[in-house]
């Protein structure tokens, strides 16, 4: 194998790999400051335990995200250094602006979250959930600009240097908001939120059917269904948008999702397949007028036939990869509709069969998380850096093959053992339920307590 | 935001990024200095200890690494590139101890089997000891100069990287973060383990004492590009001093019980240190050996002169806010270190 293939397959691995934790981490962090600010607001310490419990929950996703996310950090430079140094100059300050802002919040106010409930007083315990929940939405802002600008260049210029050839900043802002990064951004933190709802949610419908823990589980299915059901509304909302932005700055990328030969009217499919040796897709597609309502002026699209061949992403793997992603998300909407409604009727807690697809519910996210990502990526390709660099011309120059293949077997070792760190520890945590002592907060955050309660 | 015309950027930049490494070196150098003791101590209380006293801060500490990488990327993309693919093997090794030790971490207290806790133990302290190295073998590389072409790569091999001045350095920065770590502990532990701490630090000094003369004289002899500067302006010697001076009063202030003194001592001398490999360095970032001339500088490897204003705006912005929780987070959990439900 060699070194470009090899590369990218690191790459992809240990990305795909670090983001299983960062989207639990941010909707974690906001089911974190619902939880607490009920707690605060209603005086009532149930809400102090689904707090208490749910912060160990996140520390643990947190810290698995930083181990995996330093590698991340590092891997511009050992494997992709021709690539960084071009885009360094343009992207350097958005990752630096992430160490700065994010990370140092994140972690910092993280150890008063954790270790400081008999420490601090509630005010002060309060704001630095707030500051770990805006800390770990920063770490995605600033990154998913970098990535943005990759996907859709704005506000630089090239310049020559002696090294070859590099991207230089002209315009900050215009950087910052590229053609796709609200966008992406927007559908990226849905993503993420429901990530933690669903997380939320198949704990405690999992502790309801073996009827445990049963005050702190049908609390927390609240808070994790009302956040489950407001992202999934917003998903659909901000996915719609990344597709139109695609259909305009990227049009190779969308001919691809869709299996779009000739040029003309788009179609928009549901499920099917693609077979790219005779350019035919049998599928299942939305009725014309739905479609054109969907895509307003952004009907006519670029056909693959009519690109370069050499700039053409691949089509059937980024068909599927995107449609499936919408259908989970479908799914996922309708799963939180039907949970929601049911639990205002009062009549969700005894839906076995519900509850069951609840516990399994947590994989939507990350499935449909990873798959849009695959398919945002993989439909990039050829570029590294859309319409200016090539991903072959991005590789460290002085790399060798075997070195990048010893980094990847230790890399899969070590995420091995990390994951199941991960999942052994999350059991842990899911078995041993909610600390009943919780339920009386003690130290500095209880004196306050008596006065409300 | 603009800054007037007789501001070095570069240089700015340069100092900055040395300040992330420096601070990392003060708080990550603790805590790798705790694991590299780890297994001095023998009984799992002790351990538990241990670990607890550094469990709220690690990985925030960890955390300055990560700045430093991203300010020394978007700084300087050149050194950022060169470096880290030329030293391709030894980062990956650094990134898999640093995870393992994370690993190691998690694991050890959830089961209560001797056997497995002592596993966990020697890959926390095997984790924690060849970060440390790692670390100092990268310093030992970039202070004698590495073969880089006249396109800005590297040019040597893994093994290359892996001569006896560099393995001193590794030796040394053990020795220091060894030192550091120890310094730490009897400040947050009391009784029995205090003690033996107690006893860590002077046989660490010693330890570190002899990396550090065995360090200059090589230095001296071997790397004269790296004492040139001091002999240039003997009054930058005064740091030197300085680093000394901070050296002999940690076992005084340990004497006298102060140990929070000790540990701003021990402080001092890695914030000499790191100045003084600094001034040797400027206006280098990596030294290219044998090929002077091809070695990369805070000139010809930076960003554009907009990047590191935009840059500067951000830094001015965050780090003094940085600064302040950081701070105020050591304060909140200053004292002892107390085994309770929460812990490891
Ligand atoms: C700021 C930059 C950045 C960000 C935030 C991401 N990526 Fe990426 N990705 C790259 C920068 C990048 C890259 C360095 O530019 C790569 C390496 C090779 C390439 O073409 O692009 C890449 C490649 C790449 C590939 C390989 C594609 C291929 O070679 O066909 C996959 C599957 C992913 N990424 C997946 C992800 C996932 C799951 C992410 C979500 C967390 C993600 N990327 C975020
Ligand atoms: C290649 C791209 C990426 C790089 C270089 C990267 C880098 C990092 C680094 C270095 C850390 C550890 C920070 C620390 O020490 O505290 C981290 C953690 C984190 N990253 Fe990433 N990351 C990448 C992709 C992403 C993406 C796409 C997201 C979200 C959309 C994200 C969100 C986070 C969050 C929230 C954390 C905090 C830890 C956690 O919550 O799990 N990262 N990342
Ligand atoms: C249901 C309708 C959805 C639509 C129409 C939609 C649309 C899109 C489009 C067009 C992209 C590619 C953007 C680009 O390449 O620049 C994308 C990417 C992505 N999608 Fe979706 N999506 C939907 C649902 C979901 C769901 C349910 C999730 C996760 C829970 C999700 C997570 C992502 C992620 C993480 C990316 C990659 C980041 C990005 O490029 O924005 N999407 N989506």
């Amino acid at each position: 194998m060699d070194v470009l293939l090899l590369s990218r397959l690191q790459f992809a691995f240990t990305i795909a790999f670090h983001y299983i934790y960062p989207p639990l981490s941010i909707g974690l962090g906001v089911c974190l400051v619902i939880m607490e600010g009920l707690w605060l607001k209603t005086g009532n310490n149930l809400y102090h335990q689904l707090a208490r419990f749910w912060t160990r929950i996140f520390a643990l996703t947190f810290a698995i995200g930083v181990a995996t996310g330093i590698v991340m950090e590092f891997e511009f430079g050992t494997n992709w250094a021709t690539y960084s140094r071009y885009v360094g100059d343009v992207f350097g300050s958005a990752l630096a602006a992430e160490g700065i802002f994010a990370f140092f919040l994140e972690s910092g106010f993280l150890a008063i979250l954790l270790f400081g409930w008999d420490k601090v007083g509630r005010k002060l315990h309060y704001f630095a959930t707030w500051m770990v929940c805006l800390g770990a939405h920063f770490s995605a802002v600033w990154i998913v600009v970098a990535n943005s600008w990759q996907q859709t260049p704005a506000g630089y210029m090239i310049e020559e240097t002696p090294n070859g050839p590099r991207a230089v900043i002209t315009d900050f802002w215009a950087m910052v908001f590229n053609p796709s990064s609200m966008d992406r951004l927007s559908h990226v933190l849905c993503g993420a939120w429901q990530a933690g709802a669903f997380l939320v949610i198949s704990v405690s419908a999992y502790y309801l059917l073996r009827k445990k823990h049963e005050a702190f589980a049908k609390a927390s299915m609240r808070v994790g269904l009302a956040v489950a059901l407001v992202a999934a509304c917003l998903q659909l909302v901000t996915g719609h948008a990344s597709a139109l932005g695609v259909i305009e700055n990227q049009p190779a990328k969308m001919a691809a999702f869709e299996g779009h030969y000739e040029t003309g009217e788009l179609d928009i499919h549901v499920l099917g397949w693609v077979d790219e040796e005779s350019e035919t897709v049998t599928s299942l597609s939305v009725p014309r007028f739905i479609s054109r309502l969907m895509l307003g002026d952004h009907k006519e699209v670029k056909g693959l036939n009519d690109f370069a061949p050499e700039d053409l992403p691949r089509v059937n793997s980024n068909f599927q990869l995107y449609h499936l992603m919408i259908a989970i998300g479908s799914g996922l909407l309708l799963l939180a509709a039907v949970g929601s409604v049911l639990c205002w009727r009062g009549r969700l807690f005894h839906q076995r069969w519900l509850l069951w697809i609840m516990v399994f519910s947590v994989l939507g996210p990350q499935i449909a998380n990873q798959a849009g990502w695959f398919c945002a990526e993989m439909g990039r390709q050829p570029w590294i850096v859309y319409g200016l660099l090539r991903t072959s011309e991005g590789l460290s120059a002085v790399v060798k093959a075997e070195a990048v293949l010893t980094s990847l077997l230790l890399f899969a070792f070590i995420y091995l053992l990390l994951f199941a760190v991960f999942v052994y520890v999350l059991n842990d945590k899911i078995k041993h339920g909610p600390d009943e002592a919780d339920l009386q907060p003690t130290g500095r955050l209880a004196d306050h307590g008596r006065a409300h309660a | 935001m603009n800054y007037p015309e007789w501001l070095d950027l570069n240089a700015v930049w340069f100092v900055l990024v040395g300040v992330l490494f420096t601070g990392y070196a003060l708080l990550d150098g603790f805590d790798l200095g705790v694991g590299a003791l780890h297994l001095f101590t023998r009984t799992d209380e002790h351990r538990r200890i241990m670990l607890n006293s550094i469990g709220p801060v690690w990985d925030g500490n960890e955390v300055w690494l990560v700045t430093g990488g991203g300010a020394l990327f978007a700084a300087f993309p050149n050194v950022y590139a060169t470096v880290f693919s030329g030293f391709y093997l030894a980062f990956i090794l650094l990134l898999f101890a640093l995870i393992f030790r994370a690993v190691a971490i998690e694991f050890r207290s959830k089961q209560p089997m001797g056997w497995w806790r002592q596993l966990w133990d020697v890959g926390f302290a095997g984790g924690s000891l060849l970060s440390s190295f790692l670390i100092g073998v990268a310093m030992g590389n970039i202070a004698w100069g590495v073969p880089i072409d006249e396109r800005g790569e590297f040019a040597g091999t893994f093994t290359g990287l892996l001569h006896p001045y560099a393995l001193l350095l590794g030796i040394t920065t053990v020795a220091l973060f060894m030192m550091h770590g120890s310094i730490y502990l009897v400040m947050k532990t009391e009784g029995e383990l205090q003690e033996m701490a107690r006893k860590w630090i002077n046989r660490t000094i010693i330890f570190f004492i002899i990396c550090y003369a065995v360090t200059t004289m090589a230095t001296l002899l071997y790397v004269p590009h790296m004492a040139a500067r001091v002999r240039a302006h003997p009054w930058l010697f005064s740091v030197a001093v300085v680093n000394m001076l901070a050296i002999a009063n940690i076992p005084r202030e340990i004497h006298f019980r102060r140990d929070f003194r000790a540990f701003l001592s021990s402080c001092v001398s890695m914030i000499s240190l790191m100045t003084l490999f600094g001034l040797e360095m400027f206006p280098h970032m990596v030294l290219s050996n044998p090929d002077p001339a091809n070695s990369l500088t805070i000139y010809n490897a930076s960003s554009s002169q907009k990047t590191l204003g935009i840059m500067l705006t951000i830094a001015l912005i965050g780090v003094p806010v940085v600064l302040a929780y950081t701070v105020s987070i050591y304060w909140i959990f200053r004292g002892k270190v107390k085994l309770d439900r929460m812990s490891y």
